[in-house]
């Protein structure tokens, strides 16, 4: 297919014609629309056309849709999106995976923590297209089966959390700093899971979460 | 917050990178870890038409000593700085500094040269590099040319690299034995831009005599700044409080700020002699520490 062509050339170029005042509209809906949730289907069909055309001194009205394999929690799954989408939207908008929530959506609150290759980050700031070849692992990829995975059990066991919102971002990050060798003293915990923000002040709750949980069960996380 | 439309490029080597920016040239941002220039997308701040995601390109990430010098690759992550063995035994300075960036998240993905090439006095390792006398290697069509650090922050989110120039390595002379370094930065909390910050190297000589000093001022200013004055009356004096105490004066005379939410200018000023005083007595007691 053409678009894949796209991908393994080093830019993704918009060199066809199509309706411009569709595309008008479709970027004014994503402007509305708090994600881009709503443009989904309509880009889909949309995909089936063209993009539009445009001279080399004219900047492009909406992101070539680019088509992406993504590695979430062991499983491959393949989405066409627009290069702005973010990781955090596409977990949450694109691979129904919203246990991965959206706080600042400009990094300084660290709810959106997953891991990538294994290393926390924050995934209102990477974009979908950049985790290309990485391995994601969400909140819903920790537990295995039933068996919740050390850290969950350490949350649930300390009441590391009160309404919860932040606990997802803080279970991944608590993860990743355990797997760092950053959880040997309480400073250190506090020091390293500063990225996490719990507006409901469960931090005391949360650092004895992460030191149960690495008294118990460092080897398996 | 969504960014305004623009292309993905994701070069898989460094020549494939500029031939993308001799095509788009202002109109290209590079993308390395992103944790800057994302946010500054998503508030519309930046409004680049391309991007060329440089994270494909390999063999940018390395922290070595070579040819008298300390060698750092621009795609290497701040946690990399972290991790790394020669920085935390030889370069205090540079993981105290790399230790104050943002948060542990951030610091998985942000980049050394990313860092530097953004421009921004806010962000720390500029007065890092201007108190270690670094220099820049930018790779345009023509191969590589170095920047001396001092050259390359021209103003405002403007750095000296061309349009055509990627910032691939940050060179560092390596320090001579009893040298030690610091950094101090005031946050209204953790993982903020600093109100304002110092980053301090000294070498000294068996008596205590500093041999050479480096200032550098983060945000105070509208590009990062180098402690010339201060450090020009530090060389050949005895590293005591009274000296110390001096170039912080002076120090605090190249800064200014601007009032803001950080704080007032006079404040912040006051700060740069404070954080001035303790970052040089820092350093002081590391190179001292040395053999």
């Amino acid at each position: 297919m053409q678009r894949k062509d796209r991908l393994s050339a080093p830019c993704s170029t918009a060199s066809e014609e199509t309706g411009s005042s569709r595309r008008h509209f479709i970027s004014q809906l994503a402007a509305l629309s708090a994600g881009l949730s709503v443009v989904t289907p309509i880009s889909r069909g949309l995909s089936e056309t063209t993009p539009p055309a445009r001279g080399p001194d004219q900047a492009p009205e909406e992101g070539t849709l680019v088509d992406i394999a993504l590695q979430v929690n062991g499983t491959t799954r393949k989405l066409r999106v627009d290069p702005r989408v973010t990781l955090l939207d596409a977990l949450r908008e694109r691979l129904d995976l919203p246990g991965t929530k959206k706080g600042c959506d400009q990094g300084a609150c660290g709810a959106c923590t997953v891991l990538l290759d294994g290393n926390r980050v924050v995934s209102c700031l990477i974009l979908a297209v950049m985790a290309q070849g990485k391995e994601i692992t969400t909140i819903e990829g920790l537990a295995k089966g039933d068996q919740l995975h050390p850290v969950q059990a350490a949350f649930v066991t300390c009441d590391g959390f009160q309404c919860g919102y932040c606990t997802p971002g803080q279970i991944m990050s608590a993860v990743g700093c355990i797997r760092e060798g950053h959880a040997k003293s309480e400073a250190q915990i506090r020091e390293f899971m500063s990225g996490n923000i719990c507006r409901c002040g469960a931090y005391p709750n949360i650092v004895d979460a992460i030191k149960l949980a690495v008294a118990e069960g460092k080897e398996a996380i | 917050m969504i960014p305004k439309a623009f292309d993905y490029c994701r070069p898989k080597t460094l020549p494939e990178a500029i031939s993308l920016l001799q095509q788009h040239g202002d109109a290209a941002k590079i993308l390395s870890g992103g944790e800057s220039l994302i946010p500054m997308m998503k508030m519309r701040l930046a409004q680049p038409e391309y991007l060329i995601d440089i994270n494909q390109i390999s063999g940018l990430e390395y922290i070595k000593e070579e040819d008298g010098y300390l060698k750092i690759g621009a795609l290497t992550r701040e946690a990399d700085l972290e991790a790394s063995d020669l920085i935390r035994s030889k370069y205090p300075l540079i993981l105290d500094t790399a230790f104050s960036i943002a948060d542990p998240q951030v610091r998985n993905l942000a980049t050394v040269g990313g860092n530097l090439a953004h421009g921004d006095p806010a962000n720390d390792h500029p007065a890092t590099m201007l108190a270690l006398n670094a220099e820049v290697v930018a790779t345009g069509p023509n191969g590589e040319r170095s920047i001396p650090i001092k050259e390359f922050f021209v103003s405002l989110f403007t750095t000296a690299l061309q349009p055509n120039e990627i910032l691939t390595e940050i060179r560092i002379p390596a320090p001579p034995a009893k040298s030690g370094g610091a950094y101090f930065k005031l946050e209204r909390k953790v993982g903020d831009f600093a109100t304002v910050g110092v980053a301090a190297q000294v070498a000294v000589d068996a008596k205590g005599v500093c041999q050479q000093a480096g200032i550098g001022l983060t945000n105070a200013g509208g590009t990062p700044i180098k402690a010339e004055k201060a450090e020009e009356f530090l060389r050949g004096k005895p590293l005591d409080d009274g000296n110390i105490s001096q170039a912080a004066s002076l120090a605090a005379d190249d800064a200014h700020p601007s009032s803001d939410l950080r704080g007032p200018a006079e404040y912040k000023i006051s700060m740069v002699r404070e954080l001035t005083k303790r970052a040089l007595t820092k350093a002081v007691n590391r190179a001292s520490q040395e053999r």
